[in-house]
């Protein structure tokens, strides 16, 4: 309630502060805009950031902390027998202090002293929430007057909102480079916990994979074992398939359109091409279980093969159908980047177009290509919902792509759906898969970029 | 379709030079050019001389570009581009049923404004065309015309050490010395030069200038200019196009010193273009 109207106040500020530092400024010359150094709409964007940011900070700081703060002043009211024990208990009485300060019953009888603090706990949250609405109010205020205080014909409005809006870049792209690292160092911390449990050795050169823990000790035949190789290979012979789909039909799609088809057919042939990228990939598992798999069996029967119903063949044939359009919109792309100039000097040797483009136009492209292939391939390594659906869960170190097998991103998602303790190996070997993927994917996507890279300096 | 016998539409602009010159290598008669609902040409009338430098002058604009790739029949990569009337090489239209654009421009090669060699190797480049039309089959058929192109363009002193580094690592004059020998490797007939020397420095230029002047003896060349001291130096006749027409052509000494045309006149004393 509270947050929501300091909200509309701030917005009302800033939109207020934004007219009257344009008015101002213009005022502040008699109309004469041109002796201004700034244009008035600067000076209006100066104070109405004024206004805005400096309450925008406090509320961000105030909301980080005052939990914690709160949380500890309530602690701190309380007798010693209640705090002075181990970081669970307490941990277990902040939970309940949340709980009951929120009206929803802890389940069992509480002692009064914690229901007291409880109801101290939200008296202070009130008071805090309350406060922070009057304190952001006058600091929005304050900023206001300030700002409009400082402009004057002189004033560099537009160079200090330009910084303004500079920091505000940088704070973006720092957000995701953030997140980025977090994800990993999650990943790296949880990974090196399972470490200390199954050895990496085993873990990268194991040939047999069957992470089933025991539960209790009395139970047989589920020591768990983390032999993640049959993974690995099962990741790579369906991504052998995929590419082995998406390769030559993308890049044959690609010479196509760039090279054969007149502009008007490309203009609606290569969206369409690209739909195939929008189709979510569950969809793609239903057409692989249901369709393409008993598809493959069938024809596999009828020549006397014996194909299991979850084969790697029908989840790669699929995804590399889904590949496809990666491969043939980047190629497209770098074979559209070819100098026009290449290709009048090859014709004008005599040459045929399918000459040109075999000959000339490919190799010139064939970086570009390459990254575009590498790119695809990690997309395919990736690529989970495909083959948990049409890949099947067995763990079978084999080559034959008529036999099912499982890949790193299946086992990730079956182990860590439904109720799973957090610090078996079984859940947390989970995170050493994903670090091995995570590992494999951005040196394949390192390398095609640089591969690029390379490439772009080519025609300058 | 036998063009000798036909009389020159354009007759009245061109002094012949049938009389006792050079046998005509190519010969254009009523050539209009439409990109889409625009005429580029209105009907040029030109014969092109055997073993001589054709240098076709004019403002930007006037059509001396459309022209020169219609006589290798370059204009048919452009879309919605129509060329009209006829273009003859030794006496056979070149947009006949019987004539196929491909072995047409292995016989009428083209060298462009910006050199574009491929990024191949140098030896590769020379050897791209010479391949494709199966003139070669050993290795060393195909480096004896590596070899004799590359000397022909005068390169091969400065590339004879490293004909495995890529063409693109020469310099720009180098480059489009590397593009003429490309282009002679397949033995055209004709030679077409679209401003040649227009990216390239002064000592370059005269580099290429040279190299035009030596061709001559074994091909007919057509060169676009926008440098008339170019035209000057290095052709024999010279043609003067103007807003599609080709306004008058003659020697080149003629047309320098004694232009018929009030336009021609303006343009080479640079009243404009």
């Amino acid at each position: 309630m509270q947050l929501t109207v300091l909200v509309l106040i701030l917005a009302l500020l800033t939109v207020i502060g934004f007219q009257m530092g344009r008015s101002r400024a213009a005022g502040s010359v008699g109309g004469r805009i041109v002796e201004l150094h700034s244009v008035p709409s600067y000076h209006g964007f100066y104070v109405a950031l004024w206004a805005g940011l400096p309450a925008l900070l406090l509320f961000v700081l105030w909301n980080a902390s005052e939990g914690w703060l709160v949380m500890q002043m309530t602690l701190a009211g309380l007798p010693d027998r209640l705090t002075q024990v181990n970081e669970q208990a307490l941990n277990l009485l902040r939970a309940d202090i949340l709980n009951l300060a929120h009206g929803i019953s802890t389940g069992r009888d509480s002692d009064p002293a914690v229901i007291a603090a409880a109801e101290q706990y939200a008296r202070l949250r009130a008071i805090g929430s309350w406060s922070l609405l009057v304190i952001g109010t006058c600091v929005a205020m304050g900023g206001l007057l300030y700002a409009r205080r400082q402009i004057s014909p002189d004033l560099r409005a537009r160079n200090r909102v330009e910084r303004a809006v500079n920091i505000a870049l940088v704070v973006c792209s720092l957000v995701a480079i953030l997140t980025t690292v977090g994800i990993v160092l999650s990943l790296l911390f949880e990974a090196v916990r399972f470490f200390t449990v199954v050895s990496p050795i085993d873990f990268l050169f194991g040939l047999h994979w069957s992470p089933q823990t025991a539960i209790r000790a009395d139970q047989v035949g589920s020591s768990g074992s983390f032999g993640a190789v049959p993974l690995f290979a099962g990741t790579m012979l369906i991504t052998v398939i995929a590419m082995l789909v998406a390769v030559p039909v993308g890049l044959m799609a690609a010479i196509f359109m760039s090279e054969y088809a007149n502009p008007n057919l490309r203009t609606w042939l290569k969206p369409i091409l690209e739909i195939l990228a929008g189709i979510p990939t569950v969809v793609y598992g239903f057409f692989a279980a249901l369709t393409m798999a008993p598809f493959v069996r069938g024809v596999g029967q009828s020549l006397g093969l014996g194909v299991s119903s979850e084969s790697a063949l029908a989840a790669g044939i699929v995804m590399g159908v889904m590949i496809i359009p990666f491969v043939s919109s980047l190629s497209d792309d770098v074979i559209n980047a070819v100098p026009q100039s290449l290709r009048d000097g090859s014709y004008g040797l005599g040459a045929t177009k399918s000459e040109t483009v075999r000959l000339v136009v490919l190799p010139a492209a064939l970086p570009g290509i390459v990254a575009a292939i590498m790119l695809a391939v990690s997309r395919a390594i990736g690529e989970t919902m495909i083959v948990v659906m049409a890949a099947g869960l067995t763990a079978n170190l084999t080559a034959n792509p008529l036999d099912a097998v499982t890949t790193v991103t299946t086992q990730i998602a079956t182990l860590l759906v439904g109720d799973q303790e957090f610090d078996s190996p079984k859940t947390l070997s989970a995170f050493g898969l994903g670090l091995v993927l995570f590992v494999v994917t951005l040196t394949l996507n390192m390398v095609a970029l640089r591969v690029v890279q390379k490439y772009r300096e080519k025609y300058d | 379709m036998s063009v000798q016998t036909q009389i020159p539409a354009g007759a009245a602009m061109t002094r012949s030079a049938s009389a006792g010159g050079p046998p005509i290598k190519m010969v254009a008669r009523d050539v209009k050019v439409y990109y889409g609902a625009k005429q580029a040409l209105k009907g040029i009338n030109l014969e092109i001389q055997e073993n001589r430098v054709m240098a076709l002058i004019g403002p930007s604009g006037c059509g001396k570009s459309t022209f020169l790739r219609c006589l290798n029949r370059m204009n048919d990569t452009i879309e919605n581009c129509r060329v009209e009337g006829l273009i003859a090489l030794d006496g056979e239209d070149v947009y006949g049923k019987n004539i196929d654009a491909v072995q047409l421009r292995a016989r009428v090669g083209m060298v462009f404004q910006k050199p574009n060699p491929f990024p191949k190797s140098i030896y590769d480049n020379i050897a791209y065309g010479p391949r494709i039309h199966g003139m070669a089959t050993h290795r060393d058929e195909v480096d004896e015309i590596v070899t004799k192109s590359l000397e022909r363009a005068g390169l091969w002193n400065e590339v004879k050490d490293r004909l495995r580094e890529p063409g693109t690592g020469l310099s720009g004059g180098q480059q489009q010395r590397l593009c003429i020998a490309r282009a002679i490797a397949v033995s055209p007939e004709v030679i077409l030069m679209d401003e040649p020397c227009s990216a390239l420095d002064p000592i370059a230029t005269a580099h290429i200038e040279e190299l035009i002047d030596e061709l001559r003896e074994n091909y007919t060349i057509v060169i676009v200019t926008h440098n008339m001291q170019q035209a000057a130096r290095v052709s024999q006749k010279t043609a003067f196009f103007h807003l599609g027409d080709m306004v008058e052509c003659d020697d080149t000494e003629e047309i320098f010193t004694n232009p018929r045309d009030e336009r021609t006149q303006g343009y080479i004393t640079g009243r404009y273009g």
